[in-house]
């Protein structure tokens, strides 16, 4: 080995010592920040609306962050997301509807569109560890069950995509279509507490906010701790050669299942948390387009990686809310240009447009 | 008796519509491995279409038969715009493409609430397809129904043929099968990617004319009839005719049959898992080319 | 790795059809533990299909037993945990990933499962060792997409000593590759086959010559002939398949067909 080469190795030992130290650091200063921003900054500097509305994106960037995992580390592009985020929402909705009516009571809506008593299947709810572990379990089972099912007949992606949007356009009509016990197309709202807390206190409000920020901080640790370990390097390479992945020994299949399982439970939790801040989940937050709007986020702020996905969502959210409501024709046209230049023209979302630039430049020299 | 008569020829007229909207999804998925979101909103066009039409001749009878031909046109243009400005950089990018078409769809939808209000139109269905219902063994089964279903399986025939003889038909089976061979051997694939979304979106739009003799036209019709059809594709095998025509009718009578006996909302998600648990024992769909390829 | 015996393949009347096609019929195949088999053929003689029938990737018929474990109609992963791993003609490796994660991950296959959760901490013994063996100790860091080509053939087969698979089954390792990289390739594969059991599909009968310990040739999905280099090389048979030229023709196909792959 020549002198150039050894320092060259040597180069990449220091470098790679560095790989290792410097995660610490920023996974510290990037979570200390992340809290300082969620917790201290935006209840000082945003209005009660605007607040509001900040914990109800948070609740969708959970959403995303579980895609970022699914799609952009497993390349399972999932446009149900949408079914698992309303299993939470109405799971917590209908807990939260069985707490206001009191115990052995009835749900205001259940006596305007239906026979007035409560379902059988209803009952179980009025248990905040029931409503809890269902927020949690079905949508693991449901994704686990679904999953791995599709992926171990080696199911091509375009296929799973097209099967998990049609699920969740079932799911939506089944919602629409049970008006006596789902509240039909209006959907669950005015709920009035929270576990025992009132939801019409400024207070609650705020801890609600916190506890949103806090779970999404959480989730967000969890990818990365996935996406470093022997697992995230396994999905990555399950999603870029899969036959040699399998001839390595291993169950694609089942490598697979785990991360949308993930996704999915994370969609749920935001589901359930968006019900009391938002106050309202209806099919319209569940159908068909807003999981599509759950994708665009992660497409727009890059897919592969761990914070792209949170920002492209809160970004995408935040301009949704200003557009949507006085310029809804420009919300329109401006999501669909949205789509059209980012996938058809910067693929893997903004937190690449640095290094697409630079590689530009470095053509032009 | 007749009730089932009658369920059966309700599926069969759901399942026309959905092989038309899906002949043309299968088409382009088959060769370009594209996946068109806005499909749905070419029927959208082929509806609008229709009542554009009525609204300047005023007789529904001679509008409706001229409607056929202009929505095919007209949405089948409209489609060769989306391929040549924004799908021709994406083939084999099956995922991509389903995303950025959806955007596409966005915009149409858009554009048509601009154009024509949010409020859904009507079309005036003609005389002779609003008479009295046929009867068919005791089941009266509706003048449009027994239309629709012609008018779907003369597409398809009509495409069979295209397919199978002309010359375009074996520039595009060549081009599915094996595009860098085809274009070495003197096809350009590009104008033949071209003509087989001016085919497949046409259908589309004819499908969007039929739509309106079932009910009312507004900007988000396409995306009730895109999702299903989506499944008709899955189903029946990507690119098979055969394949597709069978899933559709298929798909249409199950739902027609459960939408009948429990409800219609929980039709769409029984069909749903009737597919996913046929693909569990048939993954390449209904029909497959067997080859040795593994990827 | 344990250094244990190396084992052998019996294929005994192995059959493969394709709607109607026998794409391979009546293969009867005995390799020797520890013998560097070459298996050649005119294209469309079956010998992929073999390998595939073989790995589970096609169904076939017959029988073909290693160490005791029939391989036929047998899930992928069992195939794997009976010690069998292939590579493909395309090299297969994780391209966004670096040499070293590459081989890591091929290591999975004897660790349990729960350390799949931890991060990767230090290199496997086994994983140094194949580094050494196939010579991309200087690459390790380096992600697999940015090896040329021959360096990613190399990765694919230290990822099948990694993972201490007893029978190789290698579909044309060398195609595409120059002059160098193929003498290179040839010694691995000599080294390799001391203590385990490698079948190698190719075209290239210069290479051939070189490292084949024997020889079966393949023609139309039935075995012509079998033996030694020259052996088979002086079978006029063998002469007639291949247009009567010397064995050297078909490296001029075999050549342009790996051209072909790579701008494919």
């Amino acid at each position: 080995m020549s002198t150039a080469e050894r320092t060259a190795v040597t180069a990449t030992r220091t470098r790679g010592l560095r790989r290792i130290l410097r995660p610490r650091a920023r996974l510290w200063l990037g979570t200390l920040a992340a809290a300082l921003i969620l917790f201290v900054v935006a209840p000082a500097a945003l209005s009660g609306y605007q607040f509001g509305l900040l914990a109800q994106f948070l609740c969708y960037a959970m959403v995303a962050v579980g895609i970022g995992l699914a799609w952009g580390q497993g390349g399972m592009l999932t446009l149900g997301q949408g079914l698992f985020f309303g299993i939470g929402g109405y799971a917590m909705a209908m807990h939260l509807q069985l707490d206001d009516a009191g115990p052995g009571g009835v749900p205001a809506f259940m006596s305007l569109y239906g026979s007035g008593t409560v379902p059988a299947w209803w009952e179980p709810f009025r248990d905040p560890w029931i409503t809890i572990g269902t927020i949690i379990l079905l949508p693991a089972a449901l994704a686990a069950l679904l999953g791995y099912a599709i992926f171990a007949r080696r199911v091509r992606g375009a296929y799973f995509a097209i099967l998990s949007q049609a699920l969740v356009a079932a799911f939506a009509i089944l919602l629409i279509g049970q008006q006596a016990s789902t509240g039909g197309s209006t959907g669950l709202s005015n709920f009035r507490g929270f576990f025992g807390y009132s939801l019409a206190d400024p207070l609650n409000q705020r801890l609600l906010f916190f506890l949103a920020a806090g779970t999404l901080i959480g989730m967000v640790l969890l990818v990365r701790l996935l996406m470093r370990s022997r697992y995230g390097e396994l999905l990555v390479a399950t999603r870029d050669q899969e036959m040699r992945v399998r001839f390595l020994g291993y169950n694609p299949a089942l490598v697979k299942t785990v991360a949308f399982v993930v996704s999915s439970v994370f969609a749920a939790v935001g589901g359930a948390l968006f019900v009391p801040i938002a106050g309202i989940i209806s099919p319209s937050d569940v159908a068909v387009v807003p999981s599509i709007m759950f994708v665009a986020g992660v497409a727009i702020g890059g897919r592969a990686t761990l914070l792209g996905p949170v920002l492209g969502s809160l970004a995408l959210s935040w301009v949704g809310a200003q557009l949507q409501d006085n310029y809804p024709s420009v919300w329109s046209y401006f999501q669909g240009a949205l789509f059209v230049l980012v996938l058809g023209f910067l693929p893997q979302g903004f937190a690449t447009l640095g290094g697409v630039l630079r590689r530009r430049k470095g053509d032009s020299r | 008796m007749t009730l089932v008569l009658t369920t059966i020829v309700s599926g069969l007229c759901v399942g026309s519509l959905l092989l038309l909207i899906a002949l043309g999804l299968g088409l382009t998925f088959g060769q370009m491995g594209v996946i068109n979101n806005a499909h749905g909103e070419f029927i959208m066009i082929g509806a609008y279409t229709a009542y554009l039409v009525q609204r300047a001749l005023g007789d529904p009878g001679s509008s409706l038969l001229l409607s056929l031909p202009v929505a095919f046109v007209t949405a089948g243009l409209l489609g060769v715009v989306l391929e040549v400005t924004l799908l021709r950089r994406m083939h084999r990018r099956p995922l991509d493409t389903l995303l950025v078409t959806f955007g596409v769809s966005l915009v149409l939808q858009q554009l048509a609430r601009d154009l024509f209000g949010a409020p859904s139109v009507n079309v005036t269905a003609p005389a002779w397809l609003s008479g009295d219902p046929f009867v068919i063994a005791g089941a009266d089964v509706p003048r449009t129904w027994v239309f629709l279903f012609a008018l779907s399986i003369g597409c398809v025939l009509g495409l069979r043929i295209v397919l199978g003889v002309t010359p375009l038909g074996r520039r595009i089976r060549a081009t599915v099968q094996n595009r860098d061979l085809a274009e070495t051997s003197g096809i350009s694939t590009a104008a033949t990617d071209r003509m087989t979304f001016f085919i497949g979106s046409g259908l589309a739009g004819v499908a969007g004319v039929g739509v309106t003799l079932l009910g009312a036209i507004s900007p988000t019709l396409g995306t009730s009839y895109i999702v299903n059809a989506f499944l008709v594709v899955v189903a029946g095998g990507i690119g098979q005719l055969w394949g597709s025509v069978v899933a559709a009718f298929g798909l249409g009578i199950l739902e027609s049959f459960i939408g009948f006996s429990i409800g219609q909302s929980t039709a769409q998600a029984l069909v749903f898992l009737v597919v996913v648990v046929f693909l569990q024992f048939r993954p390449q769909g209904l029909i497959a080319l067997r080859t040795r390829s593994i990827a | 790795m344990t250094t244990t015996r190396p084992l052998a393949l019996e294929v005994t009347g192995l059959r493969v059809e394709f709607d109607g096609f026998v794409a391979v019929r009546d293969v009867d195949l005995t390799v020797p533990a520890g013998e560097l088999r070459f298996l050649i053929g005119p294209n469309g003689a079956g010998k992929t299909t073999v390998i595939d029938a073989l790995t589970g990737l096609v169904r076939g018929t017959g029988t073909a037993r290693f160490d005791g474990h029939e391989l036929l109609g047998r899930p992928v992963h069992r195939l794997v945990r009976a010690g069998i791993g292939r590579t493909f003609q395309t090299a297969s490796v994780f391209e966004g990933h670096t040499v070293l994660q590459n081989l890591d991950i091929a290591a999975g296959l004897h660790r349990r499962p729960t350390t799949l959760l931890r991060r990767r901490r230090g290199v496997p013994e086994e994983v140094l060792r194949a580094l050494d063996t196939v010579g991309l100790d200087d690459l390790a860091d380096r992600p697999a997409g940015e090896l040329a080509h021959g360096q990613k053939q190399w990765l694919e087969i230290g990822m099948l000593l990694v993972q201490d698979a007893r029978l190789l089954l290698l579909d044309e390792p060398v195609a595409g590759m120059s002059g160098e990289e193929r003498a290179a390739t040839g010694e691995l594969l000599r080294r390799i086959s001391r203590d385990r059991t490698v079948v190698v599909v190719e075209h290239d009968m210069e290479f051939l010559r070189n490292y084949a310990d024997t020889v079966t040739v393949m023609h139309r999905g039935s075995i012509l002939a079998e033996g030694g280099v020259d052996e088979v090389q002086s079978d006029p048979r063998v002469i007639e398949v291949y247009l009567g030229a010397p064995l050297d023709a078909p490296t001029a196909t075999a050549t342009a067909r790996a051209t072909g792959r790579e701008t494919r």
